[in-house]
């Protein structure tokens, strides 16, 4: 019961949260994976348009001045000054290099004029295009720094300007990118090396190396992929190429942290599920306990009345038959008393009046008069018992009635010395009903209580009073009580317990379907040595 | 010369033949009758009949429905009747309609016979009456 309750308000809760919860999470999903990608794309073309940028300001001064020009170290000096103040100091020095790669004009912090580049990888690079953006390495200064390089040719030799970008400048770019607690980026070259500060949470670049290496070099394209990362934690990485493909842009962020509003939400509906399914669950321990007790309260209620109704029913179809019997027992008891009574005329004849068993023939006569008279008895009674009598209603003052019954009575009484006594309330209301019947009914219950006494002396108080709309009489005696086991069973039909031929066992039955006809109430009270009360309540109306 | 001429009226025919033996020992004469139509019949060639004992129950033609009908058509016959009922009411009923005393089934025959006796007795003193009352009438006319 309380399973199949719990059941049915749990399975479309279940669903209805499962089926929202999954359709929220795709698209939450989906926003967070878009935000991601839209962010990672704007960063991308902020740090590629920084570079070209940068990369067009070099090429600019690099066409508008000559080899010459600025190979004059002042001139130099004085550009980047200029370029420091436009650009906030990104630029960290300039420098020309001829194409043997020796720097031959420098202007900025570092001793470098005449510095040797024709080893550096970057300048060797540098050499064959006409533009150049390095990665970023250590360099003869030895601190990270890339370069900026364009390839000029002045009469017939080429020649570079270079310059340097400041790194921390370039950090700051990639660094404003911070999302919740655990959102960064960073920069890698195709070979795996940081080309940004390091970040503690990075420990492992070789994952992103052989993903670098395994994603074709398409553009513009973002990707996103989830892992786990070495710490354990489901992460998110999102990848664009920058610089033509040179290097790469990879944006990590927890997972958890990435979708911590979906985590909240998620918390929270767990909560209410936990919550409400708490709460139907009581509902339904309670509701259902107080149901069964209702249904078996139900059930005890229906039993009583089957009872009652089967006890009423029982009296009047044990009175039809008894009434039927008793019509078809009567003519033949009448026949073998008629019978016995010729041949007790017979017996009267001379020639019989000799023989030795005369005495014994007529006792035995006399025996099958008696028998068959108790035999009347016995159906005079049971049809008493199913025929209707005068059951006229009338007013009946009861106290008149009860002192009429007690006269008729007291003659037997006096003889098994039983007292009776009458305390009857003043000013009884009268009643309408069977004067006759319920004489009977007292009678019987006046008879019951003297046999009961079996001449052994006592008291019978018959009380009479009013209340709530009902009359009620009570016949008690002091005799010897009625035991438990009988005690269901008096207003059963043939139901005695004096000796055969004593009783028909139909008094109280009697009593009791009288009763019933008057809509009132007869019950027992019984205790085995102090005595036995029977209680008659009847309505008023 | 016996006490009285009965006709005995019931449905058992055991219970009629039997009754009948016994009441014919003490010296009644008995005419019996198994239903209400013949008990009417007898009583119709019969005229010496003065009292009927008549069964309350039974079938077709009851015994308080002969009744009424005797007393219509044989209003000085005496009838004692019968009954299975120890109800009050039945006897009361048959007092009514005119008979002349009522017994309860089965009867002690010395009740039996005291109040056939009782009825013959009632219905002859009648009958005088009535000669009485025509001898009365016959001398009287003479008179004038």
């Amino acid at each position: 019961m309380v399973l199949i309750v719990i059941i049915v308000s749990f399975t479309p809760m279940i669903l209805v949260g499962g089926v929202i919860y999954d359709q929220f999470h795709e698209s939450y999903h989906e926003k967070v994976y878009a935000h991601l990608e839209v962010l990672v794309k704007k960063h991308k073309q902020n740090i590629d348009a920084f570079l070209k940028e940068k990369l067009s300001d070099i090429r600019f001064f690099s066409a508008a001045f000559n080899f010459q020009e600025l190979s004059n170290e002042a001139f130099l000096e004085e550009k980047l000054l200029t370029l420091r103040e436009e650009y906030n100091e990104v630029f960290e020095d300039l420098g020309v290099v001829n194409d043997q790669g020796i720097q031959t004009a420098y202007a900025g912090p570092f001793k470098l004029v005449k510095a040797d580049y024709s080893e550096a990888d970057w300048f060797k690079r540098a050499v064959k295009s006409e533009y150049f953006i390095s990665d970023v390495f250590l360099g003869l200064r030895g601190m990270p720094h890339f370069i900026v390089a364009v390839r000029r040719t002045w009469e017939g030799k080429h020649w570079i300007l270079r310059a340097t970008i400041n790194f921390m400048a370039f950090n700051s770019i990639v660094e404003n990118l911070r999302i919740g607690k655990t959102g960064i980026a960073f920069i890698l070259n195709r070979e795996g090396q940081f080309q940004t500060k390091l970040h503690s949470g990075i420990v492992s670049t070789e994952g992103c190396v052989n993903f670098l290496r395994s994603l074709k070099r398409n553009g513009d394209k973002i990707h996103i992929i989830e892992k786990c990362a070495d710490s354990g934690k489901a992460t998110i990485y999102v990848t664009a190429f920058l610089k033509g493909g040179d290097w790469l842009l990879i944006y990590k962020q927890d997972r958890l942290d990435a979708f911590s509003d979906l985590k909240h939400s998620q918390m929270t509906a767990i909560l209410i599920f936990i919550i409400g399914g708490l709460c139907i669950i009581t509902m339904a321990i309670v509701l259902s306990r107080g149901m069964v007790s209702r249904m078996a309260n139900a059930d005890q209620e229906k039993e009583m009345m089957n009872q009652q109704v089967i006890e009423t029913g029982k009296l009047a179809s044990i009175g039809q038959l008894a009434a039927g019997i008793a019509h078809e027992i009567n003519n033949p008891v009448a026949i073998m008393v008629e019978e016995a009574g010729w041949i007790q005329d017979l017996l009267e004849e001379e020639d019989l009046k000799e023989t030795e068993n005369l005495n014994e023939f007529q006792r035995a006569l006399k025996q099958i008069n008696t028998q068959g008279k108790r035999c009347k008895e016995i159906t005079h009674k049971l049809l008493s018992f199913a025929r209707k009598t005068d059951s006229t209603v009338h007013d009946v003052h009861i106290n008149e009635m009860i002192e009429d019954v007690v006269g008729l009575s007291a003659q037997s009484a006096s003889y098994s010395k039983v007292v009776i006594d009458t305390k009857i309330q003043k000013d009884m209301p009268s009643v309408r009903m069977s004067q006759t019947e319920m004489q009977q009914v007292l009678l019987n219950l006046i008879n019951n209580a003297l046999d009961a006494m079996n001449k052994k002396g006592g008291t019978i108080d018959i009380s009479s009073w009013s209340e709530n709309k009902h009359v009620i009489i009570e016949v008690s005696d002091d005799g010897p009580g009625i035991p438990g086991a009988n005690l269901a069973r008096i207003f059963d039909p043939f139901f005695t317990t004096k000796p055969v031929g004593k009783g028909t066992g139909l008094g109280l039955s009697i009593c009791y379907g009288i009763i019933k006809r008057m809509n009132g109430e007869i019950d027992v009270n019984s205790v085995v040595d102090k005595g036995t009360t029977f209680r008659i309540r009847i309505p008023l109306s | 010369m016996t006490i009285a001429n009965v006709l005995l009226v019931d449905d058992e025919v055991p219970f009629v033949e039997t009754m009948t033996k016994r009441l014919n020992k003490r010296e009644l004469d008995i005419v019996s009758a198994f239903t209400g139509e013949e008990a009417l019949q007898k009583l119709e060639k019969g005229h010496s009949i003065e009292v009927v004992i008549l069964d309350v129950k039974m079938p077709g033609m009851d015994g308080v429905e002969t009744l009424r009908e005797i007393k219509k058509r044989f209003p000085l016959v005496e009838v004692i009747m019968l009954t299975g009922h120890a109800t009050v009411e039945t006897g009361i009923e048959g007092m009514k309609l005119g008979a002349f005393d009522y017994l309860m089934k089965p009867c002690d025959i010395g009740d039996l016979v005291s109040k056939v006796g009782e009825a013959a007795a009632k219905k002859r003193s009648h009958e005088e009456k009535i000669i009485n009352a025509r001898m009365k009438e016959i001398t009287s006319r003479r008179a004038y």
